[in-house]
């Protein structure tokens, strides 16, 4: 193919692009638009969510209570440094500081697990208290915020329950599949694969992670943050 | 053009996308987007004729009024997998994982799609969710229904749901990955010169698709997960015993399953494009109304999906608004026809087998579009809901618009992919006998169902009078399942006993007539530079002196 003679000085160029910036171009909509499609996958949550909040406000209010906001409010700031070490790993991609882009590699995992870790206390906790959906849920005799003498009625408790271990279940596996991409990032950077002219990978894999935090920032307030007074 | 437009044959002792490489693995790990279309080719062909093999089963039992070849149990489950696996496992991937697949490239003179392995794992994928369902079907089926309303599907039905979700599921990521392969390549990748008003109208349609695709197909696959871990884990989100809302899950279905009717008519649209323009050699009538309206139909699309669900249990407000937004719909799918309909005007028409489909896709769509906005009215879809009317009316925009585009394309196209003529004569007759099966086989369905014959229904014995008329479409279905039969039988001839194709024998306009049939791996010798408009048939009929001459 004598077509492009870059071709020598760039080894990551795929055979069927003209040059590293249409490349680079492609990876980076390709990327846009998967996560187009993964806020629609949410969506489908956030649109069930918007129907029951509105038809059992106070219900899901009682319900969000019970969760530990202090340990939400900690993941939140996990995950929001997460996302500064993200754009220093991609800053230090940029500007060939291979020490500085396996570090912050390595410190947004450690986040992430972070992250899974309280997910993972908060899920033992609820199951402790039967929260969990199924047969053994219980959620007698919790007042309604706002309402004194009004009970939470359980069944309607247990939709809030279903949605809270959906929502944050399925963004917890986003963040496994997150943790996947950076040690497979992880491993090309140890390669020495990265150079201020190719670094595509570590810009996409930072917006599917800032992706996956935006989706934490929303789940956040709507699921620990709605019936809370100082 | 046509038949008798062979070349010598040393000319086929060149490398081409087919004898690069051998062997199975150079097929089973290409990245070739033209291997890959053909890798969906086979395997999208396999599940066709299982859909179609559960329809004759679903015809034959109707043949009687009674429900004597099979018993309940089983027909639920015939017309269960009959529709999941004619609309996930070949409708979706049809036109677009095959034609798309081969031709979105070539046409925009790009040597492949943006992202070739996704392209390979998108094949990967459908073939594990095909797995699953086949396996499924094996081991008992499902009883719920293509659309597996809850709460039947979630608590009440014993079959295997949880199983086809998975199946459905995994299928509608490969779909996902398709459309987006698609919008970047076509936004990233299109040759020198290929403006987006250059561009073919078949990769116009594919963009509209590729949007539906995107922004719908997550849709479901949560609403899968949904119904799966109320099924399986006894979560409760739809669950009416918990306060929940089964009708939330009818929305959320149809938000996708109805623009799902989109991904697999527009790509059909836009095959008739290519096609009538160059057996008319005239360039399309109204270029940009014909580019813009596939756009409308993949935004309108999204806005329709209650009309489903007028007897539901919404509001009489609300179907008010998706009886009026789905006559909206209506017009840019006109604007189509009349644009096809004014292309044909004092055009010089050539009969040949893919022409044929384009007018049979024609005369059915409008049909079935027509009988669409029936349905879309309030009164009469109360009276005509959940009967064979219905049945009819989807059957004339899926089969009678879709696969008949379809089969149009693969006629169409067959030279470029095989480099092999199909037989003319065969490809004319089964043109025919598929269009006049497909009329006779749903035609008197939609008088069935005005009268008042429900769908799903396995024993009308207490209406004996509905048996002429399904006598008359059970031996529609077996003359369609003969024309279906035919073009697979005498394309696998030709591949072997055809005669060689030209790079161009039907004289068409479009990039993809330009490089050699079959293509070489990266599709062109040289990158393309493009300095015409598309179906620039009125320069390419003009005599020899005047081709070189650039155009806009």
């Amino acid at each position: 193919m004598g077509l492009h003679h870059e071709e020598e000085q760039h080894p990551e160029l795929l055979h069927h692009f003209a040059e590293p910036e249409q490349q680079r171009n492609a990876a980076s909509l390709g990327m846009w638009v998967f996560l187009g499609t993964e806020i629609m996958f949410f969506g489908g949550m956030f649109c069930a969510y918007l129907l029951y909040r509105h038809w059992y406000f106070g219900d899901f209010g009682a319900a969000s209570k019970s969760i530990d906001a202090t340990l939400g409010a900690a993941n939140t700031a996990v995950l929001i440094c997460s996302s500064l070490t993200v754009v220093l790993a991609v800053w230090a991609a940029q500007t060939a500081r291979r020490a500085l882009l396996l570090a912050m590699l390595c410190v947004t995992m450690l986040f992430g697990l972070a992250f899974l870790g309280i997910k993972g206390y908060e899920y033992y906790q609820k199951f402790e208290e039967h929260h969990v959906p199924g047969p053994s849920f219980s959620f007698e005799n919790v007042p309604v915020p706002g309402h004194p003498g009004e009970y939470a009625n359980p069944r309607h408790a247990q939709i809030y329950f279903s949605l809270y271990f959906l929502m944050t279940g399925i963004h917890a596996l986003h963040m496994i599949v997150g943790l996947g991409i950076f040690s497979w990032l992880l491993l090309m950077a140890w390669g020495g694969r990265f150079t201020p002219a190719y670094h595509t990978p570590v810009e996409i894999g930072g917006l599917y992670w800032h992706f996956v935090d935006i989706i934490w920032i929303f789940l956040f307030p709507l699921l620990y943050l709605i019936d809370r007074h100082p | 053009m046509s038949a008798t437009n062979v070349v010598p044959q040393q000319q086929f002792e060149r490398e081409t996308y087919l004898n690069k490489v051998y062997g199975m693995w150079s097929w089973l790990l290409t990245t070739d987007h033209k291997r890959i279309a053909l890798l969906y080719l086979i395997s999208i062909t396999f599940f066709f004729f299982i859909g179609g093999f559960f329809a004759l089963l679903i015809r034959l039992e109707l043949l009687t009024p009674a429900g004597d070849l099979v018993q309940a149990d089983t027909y639920n489950k015939l017309f269960t997998q009959h529709g999941m696996v004619m609309v996930f496992f070949f409708l979706i991937p049809s036109i677009p994982a095959v034609l798309g697949n081969f031709l979105v490239p070539m046409m925009i003179g790009a040597k492949d799609l943006a992202f070739p392995r996704i392209n390979l794992l998108s094949w990967y994928l459908y073939i594990i969710g095909g797995v699953i369902m086949l396996h499924c079907m094996m081991t008992g089926g499902v009883d719920t229904g293509w659309t597996f309303y809850v709460p039947f599907s979630t608590n009440y039905t014993n079959t295997k749901f949880v199983e086809a979700g998975i199946a459905i599921f995994i299928a509608g990521f490969s779909s996902i990955l398709t459309g987006l392969n698609f919008v970047v390549t076509i936004h990233r990748m299109r040759a020198p010169g290929m403006t987006w008003s250059r561009l073919p109208l078949f990769i116009w349609a594919h963009y509209a698709t590729s949007i539906i695709q995107l922004l719908g197909t997550p849709v479901i696959a949560i609403t899968i997960v949904l119904v799966a871990c109320e099924r399986a884990l006894h979560l409760g989100i739809f669950d009416p015993r918990l306060g929940g809302d089964p009708l939330l899950f009818q929305h959320l279905f149809w938000f996708y399953s109805h623009p799902a009717v989109y991904i697999m008519i527009l790509p059909s649209m836009g095959v008739v494009t290519e096609i009538i323009p160059c057996f008319s050699r005239k360039r399309i009538f109204g270029y940009s109304f014909v580019a813009f309206s596939s756009i409308a139909i993949a935004v309108f699309g999204f806005l329709v999906w209650a009309h489903h669900m007028f007897v539901a249990g919404m509001s009489v407000y609300a179907g008010l608004v998706f009886s009026f937004l789905s006559y909206a719909v209506a017009v840019p799918s006109a604007i189509k026809v009349f644009n096809w309909t004014a292309t044909l005007y004092k055009g010089s028409i050539h009969y040949d087998a893919p022409m044929l489909y384009a007018f049979g896709f024609l005369g059915l769509f409008t049909i079935g579009g027509l009988t669409g906005l029936f349905l879309a009215a309030l009164g009469i879809n109360v009276h005509v809901t959940d009967t064979y009317f219905v049945v009819a009316h989807f059957h004339y925009i899926m089969v009678g618009g879709a696969v008949m585009g379809y089969l149009g394309g693969i006629h169409f196209w067959w030279p470029k992919i095989s480099g092999k003529l199909y037989p003319e004569g065969w490809a004319r007759l089964a043109a025919l006998i598929v269009f006049l099966g497909f009329n006779l086989t749903f035609f008197p369905q939609f008088v069935l169902g005005y009268m008042g014959m429900p769908r799903r229904y396995w024993d009308y014995s207490h209406m004996p009078e509905f048996q002429v008329l399904n006598v008359l479409s059970t031996a529609g279905a077996t003359v369609l399942g003969v024309g279906y039969l035919l073009p697979m039988i005498y394309l696998l001839w030709s591949m072997r006993y055809g005669k060689p194709a030209s790079d161009n024998p039907w004289n068409a306009a479009g990039l993809e007539w330009k490089t050699s049939s079959p293509p070489p791996t990266d599709n062109f010798k040289e990158e393309p530079v493009v300095t015409w408009e598309a179906y620039n048939y009125e320069e390419l009929d003009a005599p020899p002196q005047a081709l070189e001459v650039p155009v806009g």
